[in-house]
């Protein structure tokens, strides 16, 4: 019977969930384990109508695993749009605080939601997918494990579900970028295991002799990802019916924990992991083998070496030994070279093919992903300084740093990605239109530019405001002042906002049009075909 | 064990092996065979679909 064991146990997990909803101890969790019932009885329901008696049709394992991956895709995109349309939204909040609906669309419970919503689902899934595309393509491998890419697809999904809905529901562990409580985060663990075996098992029985690098990069994000998550969310529940947890460490140490994970999940997930489809998107949309092999090498090694100590910048100037806030800015500061390293080396592979840039929106996409890695790499580290963290720090600079390395280079690399993934996926010639994909790039590229530059000019304001003592040496503005002052920029930067999201909004229909099958009539991009040139 | 022991350790020992680690990384990957070997790895995605 097709399904068989998944109905079996995904019925007595629903079970599970209404009873929980029905014993548990506070009303959040109540209300979660019935989103938790209904989101597995329903799923139930659809395994179900779908179930089959005839003999499985036997699995032919010579041919790559794609259903996953397009499901990925799909999610991907999906995800994004959602949300970077909360991010939209909060944006708007923040201009005009009468856009806060309580209780459960209040700016507290939307802004977990967009930032896992982004870096979670959008990125989680754009990794996912495209690391189980890029192993089994460079180790000429199908994917180990039978189904085991199906329940990591899934739930992953249910992860995403379950921490969404908590956040709205004001269930939340208030650490930044970890804040689902702990029987999601055990939900996670689970599924993260299985990710790490399904991966490391097609790595395995690889027929490729030598592992490339792109899936160094992937291992090393999901082997990172999986110590940060389950040492950052060492914590006891207050009952095992309960939507509440302590943490097991305290003071400091709770806090450096947490932004030991808090950057490495910038240095892990949004920089090694993306790295990974850079080594790999890069050279096959421009036909041509990564600049410099070597240098990759070193650049993955180097990254790994020096991110794991970067965490303590985040907490310049607080409880913190000093010399453990040093040593945070030290290795930021090392960390300019192989950022730079890999920078250098993912845009060098363009040599040679520079023409690609006015005829190919995709690699003209990804050039400017890297150029935003190198930007917001450069960037970052300065900001690490303590000199200019006493500044920049708790100001709207470092929203505007953290968002032109997310939208410029995850979100660039991923729709790179994602363009190019997709026809291939559906066996579709070529994309829906190539003209939206310009018309993408340049709203997404002009949404970055006015988001980071509104955030340069209002972080630095609020800063220099806070910071403006008058003859007497009493402060020159109150904090409402500065508020006030930054109204303007909110507004300003929700526009950028806007415009990436109206590119992101462009992308779905055009991914949608090209599964679809449809193919625009449109001229091509000039230059794109070899006319030939007459003899001078 | 106490928290004296491992921090005498890691900024000992500990500190030696990891640098060592990453100094063999970085000349493995410049040893003088090095290039052609590369060039075979970095063709690996282009090789087929």
């Amino acid at each position: 019977m097709k399904f068989g064991t998944e109905i079996v146990l995904l019925y007595l997990f629903a079970f599970a969930a209404l009873v929980a909803a029905g014993l548990g101890v506070d009303e959040p969790f109540r209300q979660h384990m019935w989103v938790l019932f209904f989101v597995l009885a329903g799923f139930t329901a659809i395994l179900l109508r779908n179930t089959e008696f005839k003999p499985a049709i036997p699995v032919d394992s010579s041919a790559y695993m794609d259903g996953p991956i397009r499901y990925g895709a799909v999610a991907t995109v999906v995800w994004g749009v959602v949300g970077m349309l909360v991010g939209v939204v909060i944006a708007l909040q923040l201009a005009y605080p009468d856009l806060n609906i309580e209780p459960w669309f209040n700016f507290g419970r939307l802004r977990p939601l967009h930032t896992s919503g982004v870096v979670f689902a959008f990125g989680g899934n754009a990794l996912l997918c495209t690391s189980l595309y890029v192993v089994q393509r460079t180790c000429r491998a199908r994917l180990f494990g039978g189904d085991l890419a199906w329940v990591v697809f899934w739930g992953y999904q249910l992860f995403i579900v379950m921490a969404a809905t908590g956040y709205l529901l004001g269930v939340t562990e208030s650490r930044e970028y970890a804040e689902p409580e702990w029987y999601v985060d055990l939900w996670l663990t689970i599924v993260w295991v299985a990710y790490l075996i399904l991966f490391l098992g097609t790595i395995l029985k690889r027929k490729e002799p030598h592992i490339y690098v792109a899936n160094w990069f992937y291992l090393s994000f999901i082997v990172t990802i999986a110590m940060l998550h389950v040492i950052n969310n060492l914590s006891m529940p207050a009952s095992f019916l309960s939507s509440k947890s302590y943490s097991a460490f305290s003071g400091v140490q709770d806090a450096l924990t947490q932004w030991w994970y808090g950057h490495n999940a910038v240095g892990f997930f949004l920089t090694a992991g993306f790295l990974g489809m850079m080594y790999y998107f890069v050279p096959k949309q421009a036909n041509r083998p990564v600049y410099s092999y070597r240098l990759s090498i070193i650049h993955f090694w180097a990254l790994i070496f020096l991110y794991i100590w970067a965490g303590p910048h985040h907490l310049h100037y607080t409880a913190l030994p000093d010399w453990a806030q040093t040593l945070g800015m030290v290795f930021s500061i090392m960390l300019w070279m192989p950022s730079w390293g890999g920078m250098i080396n993912g845009l060098m592979t363009l040599s040679g093919a520079w023409d690609k840039l006015r005829t190919d929106p995709i690699i003209r996409m990804m050039v400017m992903a890297i150029a935003f890695y190198g930007m917001s790499t450069f960037e970052g580290p300065m900001m690490s300084i303590k000199a200019v963290n006493s500044l920049s720090h708790y100001t709207d600079w470092t929203v505007g740093h953290v968002h032109s390395g997310a939208l410029g280079w995850v979100g660039m690399i991923s729709f790179g990605a994602i363009y190019y993934m997709v026809p291939k996926l559906w066996n579709r010639e070529r994309l829906y239109s190539l003209r939206l994909v310009t018309w993408h790039f340049w709203l997404a590229t002009l949404g970055i530019v006015v988001y980071a530059a509104v955030m340069w000019v209002s972080g630095i304001m609020q800063g220099l405001m806070w910071r403006e003592y008058d003859e007497q040496g009493f402060l020159v503005y109150s904090f409402a002042e500065t508020v006030a002052a930054m109204h303007p920029y909110y507004i300003m930067r929700a526009l950028g906002g806007l415009m990436y999201l109206s590119g992101a909004l462009i992308m779905a229909w055009n991914i949608a049009m090209t599964i679809f099958g449809y193919q625009r009539k449109e001229e091509p991009m000039p230059g794109s075909t070899s006319a030939l040139q007459p003899a001078q | 064990m106490d928290y004296n022991l491992m921090r005498e350790f890691a900024d000992s020992w500990g500190l030696l092996a990891m640098a060592l680690f990453f100094v063999g990384c970085i000349a493995f990957a410049l040893r003088p065979d090095s290039r052609r070997h590369a060039d075979e790895a970095a063709h690996i995605p282009l090789k087929d679909d």
